[in-house]
């Protein structure tokens, strides 16, 4: 199913970013004012795109991740995007998550009660942060489906429950859904990308 | 001149003395006597800078260092850089050549730091010389490096944000055979700044009233984890630096003013705090990892 009012898909290779905004010589991310030049620089690509946009935000290229930079660069993009007053509708993939970035991101979500949609080392897709084992469950089954429709949701053996996690997937942004219309998958959504 | 004799083993269990005599040295121009150091670690060096500082700043005048007799501590400290970065800090006469003090690898040679980019350049530098340590000395997995220079990143960023004042980082890697039968990785880092109590006050020392001093504010940073900065997501540094340290059973303690707080590992003997010191500036940090004990069996 092909969203309808399908988001602007942008990728946002931070090792770049971080050449680009912070300085050619700085090869790692590491200290908050690097961190913070990064997040700036994500937020200025935004700035310039449609509404809704969903980023793929590349770690590939980044050897050291410190726990500021995850601070900065993860957790305060994504708190800034997520309240009702965000500065515009974007959502948010992390890709080329190495094993030894995801523990200052894991730390730096789980501080703030945040979720992310991560593709980890060995290529899965994975929720880090604070997340529920319902909402895991759930988020699998529309990463799977890539798409549920309203009726396959009502009619498709959702539990009441169920339908309730997925409301807290929806506000947490961790599912996009069409205005009254069917959810999907942020990965569905990057297409090309 | 005001002698401060400098013990024979200037290392992480006898720098606190160091400090703790340069304020107590009376006034006037000071002699720190280096003649019978056998011995001296990363936290000896960036100690001895410390005193330097601090005592020059009391007085206006570097102090003089008289260089150790031992045939191979001097060149071992400027292999360092110990005398490079004591310039305008101590008075030390001719340094000796680099070459002097044996032939190990330095690991990261003693480092000013006072801005971000100088945080970027001691994570760029290891990442070319702590890799082959770690791994093959120390026996950490290959993805150590990276940790290791998190660590580092964030034990600096500590400098920048808390401190308000420059500080010196330096790590090298020992052979611990008579005292641990393994090698390890020593880091030391200083600074001559507010220190914890200091960079803690405003925001937290009404609540604590009159138990509000070094130990107080150690303890708030070191165990609970509270940082000078209001936003309650920041504060994590120290947290994640003891958490990586212990996974490898290492030890990390921090001098702050009169009081010295400590992860201590099984294999320490040191205190896990200790008060009454004397009020020395700033913060003094040791990070010591020990290398991982060989499997047994086949």
């Amino acid at each position: 199913m092909t969203p309808l009012s399908s988001p602007e898909a942008l990728r946002i290779d931070v090792a770049g970013l971080a050449r680009r905004s912070v300085a050619s010589l700085y090869s790692h991310l590491v200290t908050r004012p690097t961190g913070r030049a990064v997040r700036l620089a994500i937020e200025s690509q935004l700035a310039e795109a449609g509404e809704p946009s969903i980023s793929l935000v590349d770690f590939s290229q980044v050897t050291i991740l410190d726990f500021s930079c995850a601070d900065e660069v993860v957790a305060r993009l994504l708190r800034r995007y997520m309240p009702d007053d965000r500065p515009r509708d974007a959502f948010f993939v992390f890709r080329g998550v190495q094993e030894w970035h995801e523990e200052p991101i894991q730390v730096v979500l789980e501080r703030q009660s945040l979720a992310a949609v991560a593709q980890v080392a060995d290529g899965q897709l994975r929720l880090l942060g604070t997340v529920a084992p319902e909402e895991v469950r759930l988020w699998r089954r529309v990463e799977e489906a890539r798409s549920l429709s309203p009726d396959s949701r009502n009619g498709g053996g959702l539990a009441l429950e169920d339908l309730a996690v997925l409301g807290r997937l929806i506000s947490r942004r961790l599912v996009f859904q069409e205005p009254e219309g069917p959810l999907h998958a942020l990965t569905h959504l990057l297409g090309e990308l | 001149m005001n002698v401060v004799p400098l013990p024979s083993s200037l290392d992480y269990r006898t720098v606190d003395e160091v400090l703790d005599a340069a304020v107590q040295a009376p006034e006037g121009r000071v002699l720190l006597d280096g003649r019978h150091v056998r011995w001296v670690d990363p936290n000896g060096m960036v100690g001895l800078l410390s005193a330097g500082q601090f005592l020059r700043g009391r007085t206006g005048v570097p102090p003089r260092f008289q260089m150790p007799e031992h045939p191979e501590v001097p060149g071992y400290m400027a292999r360092m850089g110990f005398f490079q970065a004591a310039e305008g800090i101590l008075e030390t006469g001719q340094p000796p050549s680099r070459r002097g003090g044996g032939e190990s690898a330095v690991l990261l040679e003693i480092t000013p730091i006072s801005t971000n980019a100088d945080v970027h350049e001691v994570v760029d530098r290891v990442q070319s010389t702590a890799g082959s340590i770690l791994s093959e000395t120390l026996r950490y997995p290959l993805s150590a490096v990276v940790q290791f220079s998190v660590i580092l990143s964030e034990v600096c960023q500590n400098i920048l944000e808390h401190a308000e004042a420059p500080g010196w980082v330096a790590a090298q890697a020992y052979n611990w055979q008579k005292r641990l039968g393994r090698h390890v990785l020593v880091i030391a880092v200083s600074d001559l700044g507010r220190g914890f109590r200091g960079s803690l006050a405003p925001e937290h020392s009404a609540r604590f009233g009159d138990r509000w001093g070094d130990a107080t504010a150690l303890e708030a940073a070191f165990i609970h984890g509270l940082t000078r900065f209001p936003d309650s997501h920041r504060g994590q540094g120290i947290q994640q630096i003891r958490k990586q340290v212990r996974r490898w059973e290492g030890s990390i303690s921090i001098r702050s003013g009169t009081a010295r707080i400590a992860d201590v590992p099984e294999w320490d003997d040191s205190p896990p705090l200790r008060e009454g010191l004397e009020p020395f500036p700033g913060a003094q940090i040791h990070i010591i990892l020990p290398g991982r004990v060989p499997e047994t069996g086949s």
